[in-house]
């Protein structure tokens, strides 16, 4: 399990989210993830060897790295990374749930032959009902780990910016002794790199959350509107494939009860095709 | 998430891009992308490790190398090359949105009747006009500024293409102006050039590539304005017979869909 093997799971996320999300993992994948493999990585990679003290002193070189580099930005890196693209498999989760129970009320309709089972695998799901609070969780819990993760590299490296010397006194050292930094302008400009991208990401999911939110109230707007017309063109109009999808998904998403209230309204809607058909 | 990646990811691209597009795309991933990767990087491996000064002095060498190569050559290059490609992206976006409206405008009719066309969708090449020309200017516009912006980036950091054996520094701690040397230099400076060539190659690429596409675009336009004038009807044009196609497909579904239910 590496970074391609995340690139596959979070692949198939993105059919389910919105522009704004898919931007977002394209950002991700080759503007953070890319470029901490190809290039970052190479970077710190000698920060412990070419990391010399002024002393010769055994155990101080050591100690005054682990004093001031507690935790590497490349390893922090990587787990802000995974921590910040993990949220969008609860979406995949709910979205492989919503497509099981949708099977389910197909195969009861007597719809359960593989083309209709291959449709519902391959449709988009719409981003209405309990998935959009699922959706908009994740969204949030996106913008809490990239938030905390910034805090926590502003506390460690105060100032983003990577000193040439640092001085030390830590046991075993003798007294105060100068330590050199290997390539510390590359990894400033790396890091400032990061945090850029980073920024850009947290922008990205607020205007990803915000979109929703109006998104939500424009269609409760309409809804709240249009109730009557809604019920009037029910019965006058073509039985449109959308249309029924749409059913099928108001029925799930306002059913989180068990199997037979959808049956009990499964039933009803038959009654009222019936009807339909008559007219 | 490496090169091979990318590659994969912009080779979706290159189905929608111009002849000249598609030549560029393989100057970039073969010339510049695997020279990186299978030469390049090999060079530069030892860069710091090899990077040797005249003292004793613990620090000196550390503070030298970092004044003299601020960010390493190979690091510039992985961005430049990561920076350039991805304008392409903004074209696949566009392309799959127009797919996204057109499946859309099919899934209006019957089931039944889709499912061929969504595949014929999918497979469909759009041609480079309307705003998806815009689209596609712009993303070589932005590709052409990227490269221009790094290699003057470059020209700015090491004074000029060429790596020096020796450097002179006299940065603290290094006790009075001290040697170092640098490891390789002119199998670096080879690599440099190599780079900076295929580099050129590419703007060159990029503004034939502008060029044909602003003169496609005047071409279009004056034969449009010229058949407006003559013949009112456009029957010829491949996108007109497609969109009646279309016309007709979604007709024929809506017929279907009555006869069913009646």
């Amino acid at each position: 399990m590496n970074w391609a093997g995340l690139y596959t799971v979070l692949s198939g996320v993105n059919r389910h989210s919105t522009a704004i999300g898919r931007i977002w993992l394209s950002v991700i994948f080759i503007f953070r993830i890319m470029v901490l493999v190809v290039a970052a990585e190479s970077v710190w990679g000698d920060e412990k060897s070419a990391f010399t003290c002024n002393t010769q002193q055994p155990g101080c070189n050591s100690v005054c790295y682990d004093h001031f580099f507690p935790i590497s930005h490349i390893r922090l890196w990587a787990l802000q990374l995974i921590l910040v693209t993990t949220p969008a498999l609860l979406v995949a989760m709910h979205v492989a749930y919503q497509q099981h129970q949708e099977k389910k009320l197909l195969v009861l309709t007597g719809h359960g032959d593989a083309k209709h089972m291959e449709e519902v695998k391959k449709h988009k799901m719409r981003i209405a009902g309990s998935l959009w609070w699922t959706y908009v969780c994740s969204v949030v819990f996106r913008l809490l780990f990239e938030a905390v993760f910034m805090y926590i590299f502003y506390m460690l490296y105060p100032g983003y910016q990577m000193m040439r010397l640092v001085k030390c006194e830590a046991y075993p050292c003798p007294n105060t002794v100068d330590c050199f930094i290997s390539r510390p302008t590359e990894k400033t400009i790396f890091t400032v790199f990061m945090l850029v991208t980073s920024s850009v990401c947290i922008v990205l999911n607020m205007a990803e959350l915000v979109y929703l939110v109006v998104r939500a109230c424009a269609r409760r707007g309409q809804h709240n509107s249009n109730p009557s017309s809604a019920k009037g063109s029910f019965y006058g109009h073509k039985h449109s494939s959308e249309y029924k999808q749409n059913e099928i998904n108001q029925l799930l998403t306002e059913q989180d009860g068990s199997l037979k209230d959808m049956l009990r309204r499964n039933s009803g809607l038959q009654e009222k095709g019936d009807r339909c058909s008559a007219c | 998430m490496d090169w091979g990646a990318l590659h994969t990811i912009l080779g979706g691209v290159n189905k929608h891009s111009t002849s000249i597009g598609k030549i560029w795309l393989t100057v970039l991933f073969i010339f510049r992308i695997m020279i990186l990767v299978v030469a390049a990087e090999r060079v530069w491996g030892d860069e710091q490790d090899d990077f040797v000064c005249n003292t004793l002095q613990p620090g000196c060498r550390n503070v030298c190398y970092d004044h003299f190569f601020p960010i390493s050559h190979i690091r510039l290059w992985a961005l430049q090359l990561i920076f350039v490609s991805t304008p392409a992206l903004l074209v696949a976006m566009h392309v799959a949105y127009r797919r996204h409206e057109k499946k859309r405008q099919f899934r209006k009719g019957d089931q039944k009747c889709e499912y061929k066309d969504i595949e014929e969708i999918r497979k469909q090449r759009f041609r480079i006009e309307g705003s998806l020309w815009w689209t596609y200017t712009s993303s070589i516009f932005f590709r052409l500024i990227f490269e221009a912006v790094f290699m003057y980036a470059f020209y700015f950091m090491y004074d000029g293409f060429r790596m020096p054996r020796l450097m002179k520094c006299n940065a603290w701690p290094c006790p009075n102006t001290v040697d170092c040397f640098v490891s390789r230099p002119t199998e670096k400076t080879v690599f440099t050039i190599f780079m900076i060539a295929v580099s050129s190659i590419c703007i060159l690429l990029n503004v034939a590539e502008l060029c044909y596409l602003l003169t496609k675009f005047f071409l279009r336009r004056s034969k449009k304005a010229g058949n407006s004038k003559q013949q009112p009807n456009h029957e010829d044009k491949e996108e007109t017979k497609q969109n009646e196609m279309n016309e007709l497909i979604s007709d024929s579904c809506q017929n279907t869909v009555i006869g069913f239910s009646s």
